[in-house]
């Protein structure tokens, strides 16, 4: 394993928190109560922190004078390895609650596997992350069972937001090369295991949240591999905006 | 690695840490919130570790330059690194820090198992800071910062902040 692998594996597991991140930023301001936008915006917070841990790790195994801003602000999008997921839009409240769902369960099985790598850097910024995200995944799961089992409206919109994000879901379980490579080492995960603890406990919140799970063949994926859907430039344009309009400026 | 769970400060230091404070929760030192994970002298540099409440916690750039501040009065250069492992956890606010933070109007976060019945049943356990009813409800899970919840008062309805388990 070479050092150019393990940063593009941290890549893989940061970019998510970034872009989620930024995705919950772009709600400050706006969520329909002000316990909910306060949420939004303290989640999007812990997703940012988690993502300067690990890009000050790959600004150190990179060298170069290369710097955590430079590695969020200034990469091309291609160069972004996100899951689709993570990138959708807004549209409304149920739909964020919906992706918030979808993701959290994903992402504290994976910390908890992380926790366990080779890696102590890695390790420590998992162990940390855990205790955030396990809080994430309860306010998540919450606001589900709250619209699928509230009014017919809300049931209806979280149905429709489950419905439309599931095709993203796939996605998560897919080892690229490299994944493999840093994965034999010990150092990175086979996300590939955690699939079905993943349907499992997604399908137990569904159910008690009176939805139905959704039953699709065809899945979405590119993003693990830089190949992103059309709203992935709109969202870097608002994220990159100050460095590309000012480089280097600091606050 | 060695998880070092205890801190190592050398008490000559002690005086100039603790003029530092956190900047969103200004009666509480930083010693008195557990952050500081080491400080010791190494070669005429102050060389202190410090640990994060919250990863995202904006407040830690803050007391890393204040600490810098603090020992540049003393003509003492110091050296702030941020280390992650061992997590910071709530059991690492001193008695002091918990006294400080009820003054303040903070609800001191209770243990795990008393975290979660508040948190998750909404038990009513938490003490208002304003009267010591325990007759309270939480308003929201995310509070004011990352590390607090919203809670108000049924008695005399004062909302006030839940400083939140972390284990």
């Amino acid at each position: 394993m070479k050092n150019e692998n393990l940063v593009q594996y941290i890549y893989g597991i940061a970019d998510n928190a970034l872009i989620l991140g930024q995705r919950l930023s772009e709600l400050c301001g706006h969520g329909p109560s002000l316990e909910t936008d306060i949420a939004g915006t303290n989640m999007a917070l812990d997703l940012l922190g988690q993502t300067r841990s690990y890009y000050q790790y790959v600004a150190s195994l990179v060298g170069e004078g290369k710097t955590e801003d430079d590695i969020a602000f200034l990469r091309t999008e291609r160069q972004y390895k996100n899951v689709l997921l993570v990138e959708q839009p807004n549209r409304h409240f149920g739909y964020v609650i919906a992706r918030q769902f979808l993701f959290d369960v994903f992402h504290l099985l994976l910390l908890q596997e992380l926790q366990r790598s080779e890696d102590e850097t890695l390790a420590a910024i998992a162990k940390k992350g855990i205790k955030e995200v396990s809080y994430h995944r309860r306010f998540s799961s919450d606001w589900i069972k709250r619209l699928g089992d509230g009014t017919e409206e809300s049931h209806q919109k979280v149905q429709e937001a489950i419905n439309d994000l599931w095709r993203f879901t796939d996605e998560l379980f897919h080892m690229t090369e490299n994944d493999m490579i840093v994965a034999d080492e010990g150092v990175g995960i086979d996300v590939k295991q955690l699939r079905e603890d993943y349907y499992r406990i997604v399908k137990e919140v569904l159910e008690e949240a009176t939805l139905t799970v959704p039953e699709i063949k065809y899945f979405q994926k590119g993003g693990k591999q830089g190949i992103h859907g059309e709203h992935m430039g709109y969202l870097l344009s608002d994220l990159q905006y100050m460095q590309r309009t000012y480089p280097n400026m600091k606050w | 690695m060695t998880i070092e769970l205890q801190p190592h400060i050398d008490p000559k230091l002690i005086p100039i840490l603790e003029k530092v404070h956190d900047p969103e929760i200004p009666v509480l030192g930083i010693l008195d919130m557990g952050v500081v994970r080491s400080a010791i002298m190494k070669d005429n540099v102050a060389q202190i570790k410090i640990t994060p409440t919250y990863s995202g916690c904006p407040a830690m750039d803050v007391i890393g330059d204040d600490i810098v501040s603090a020992f540049a009065e003393e003509n003492i250069t110091a050296k702030v690194q941020l280390v992650l492992s061992p997590a910071w956890t709530t059991d690492w606010i001193t008695p002091n820090g918990r006294k400080a933070l009820e003054e303040y109007g903070v609800a001191a976060p209770l243990g795990e198992e008393a975290d979660k019945a508040v948190l998750l049943e909404g038990k009513r356990i938490v003490k208002c800071t304003n009267c010591g009813s325990t007759n309270t409800k939480m308003i929201s899970q995310f509070g004011s910062t990352a590390c607090k919840a919203l809670f108000q008062c049924e008695d005399c309805l004062e909302p006030f902040d839940y400083f939140k388990c972390l284990k």
